[in-house]
């Protein structure tokens, strides 16, 4: 149990995909200007990204390992993700089409994530199991989705904000995403 | 022959890559068939947001075939009776810039008016109940016609066939139950009017080299 809530804490906060391992920053900058949508984006990363670190571990412990193919887990992990984000395309496009006319254009970003397929090879150098996979990768979509949303809070406000003339847009952006990124060195040693 | 698959790594590659593919396809084949989304939802988004006048001012034969051109791409500054609010619940539905009222369709009028027959004046051709897109006027031939009020969206449609000019657009009269109290000015433009200026440098010599 402790083991879990490990992992849980340090994909989260500690190891935070986004502002400690800068990877995923591109839907970090690119869909956080209105909380609405952030919050849809975080909601569909999240479920794409557990989703894909489970299937990527079923595909590389199941297939790959007694193949002797782990050279081939790159390629893999990407056809994995590919197909998991079709799937929840399709499946939002059915089930709340308001949702997808928002999420639409930044669906497909989800495959070339580099979060997801992050989290699909860390799962594998770091020899985690099918339920540590699973958690790792459930970790990593929540962080993504905290910093998201925060970070989506913080750009509203600052476009009512006074800012410096040549500040202002993406530099002031920049700027905070930087500073969260100090703050959450912060967390570095906690576990 | 499972030997010489473990044995040839090229071949056990080969058939592992086919092999996901082919499941991966068969999962994605489902779903497309399982997931089939019937109908276009957008189209009855944009017609719920239209004012369902069926005016056809914006050259469309009602408000559900502008709904199918605005999905379809056409601009959506064509709808006088919804005006900007109109085109702002689009825009943002639709997640684009608003533009204004385009004036070629006609020009947005503050106040809601509706169609008045002089009954003492028509003859009874009944011309301007083909016009009426929604069925708000009663009345048979040689019979004198009327305006069932609740119905009529004013859409002037009717002024123009009559052939005795009998007519008329009157302005809805402002009762108790469609009085409407003004919103206040949004949050974020208060915090800009009620902001001191010229507190950070720069904006004090912008300001003054402006």
């Amino acid at each position: 149990m402790q083991e879990f809530a490990v992992i849980l804490i340090s994909a989260i906060f500690v190891n935070n995909f986004v502002l400690v391992q800068f990877l995923g920053l591109c839907p970090f900058m690119g869909v956080s200007s209105k909380l609405e949508t952030a919050i849809g984006m975080a909601g569909a990363t999240t479920f794409v990204l557990t989703i894909a670190a489970m299937s990527s571990y079923m595909v590389n412990t199941w297939i790959l390992i007694p193949l002797n193919l782990e050279y081939l887990k790159t390629i893999s992990f990407i056809l994995v993700i590919a197909v998991v984000v079709q799937f929840t395309k399709m499946f939002i496009e059915k089930s709340s089409p308001l949702l997808y006319r928002v999420l639409g254009v930044f669906l497909p970003l989800i495959t070339t994530n580099c979060a997801v397929l992050g989290v699909a090879l860390q799962n594998t150098t770091k020899a985690h199991t099918l339920s540590q996979s699973t958690l790792y990768g459930f970790g990593a979509a929540i962080g993504f989705s905290l910093v998201l949303i925060l970070f989506s809070a913080m750009r509203e406000r600052l476009t009512v904000a006074d800012v410096p003339e040549p500040f202002k847009g993406a530099a002031i952006a920049m700027i905070t995403a930087g500073l969260m990124s100090l703050a959450f060195m912060g967390f570095s040693g906690l576990v | 022959m499972y030997d010489i698959i473990i044995q040839n790594p090229l071949y056990s590659a080969l058939l592992a890559l086919a092999g996901l593919s082919v499941i991966f396809g068969g999962i994605l084949g489902f779903a497309a068939i399982k997931f089939k989304v019937v109908g276009d939802p957008i189209i009855e988004q944009i017609d719920s947001l239209l004012p369902q006048t069926q005016c056809g001012q914006c050259g469309y034969p009602g408000c559900k075939p502008y709904a199918q051109a605005i999905a379809d791409g056409d601009t959506i500054n064509k709808c006088p009776p919804g005006g900007q609010a109109t085109i702002n619940a689009i825009a943002d539905l639709l997640d684009v810039d608003a533009p204004s009222l385009n004036s070629e369709h006609g020009e947005e009028s503050d106040t809601r008016t509706i169609a008045y027959i002089r009954e003492d004046e028509c003859i009874g051709c009944t011309k301007c109940i083909q016009a009426c897109p929604v069925d708000a006027i009663l009345g048979a031939a040689k019979l004198m016609h009327t305006v069932i009020v609740s119905e009529c969206t004013g859409c002037d449609l009717c002024v123009d066939p009559c052939p005795v000019d009998c007519i008329d657009m009157l302005p809805v009269q402002k009762g108790l139950s469609d009085w409407k109290w003004n919103l206040p000015s949004s949050v974020g433009e208060q915090l800009l009017a009620s902001k001191p200026s010229g507190i950070i440098a720069s904006d004090r010599s912008g300001a003054n080299t402006r």
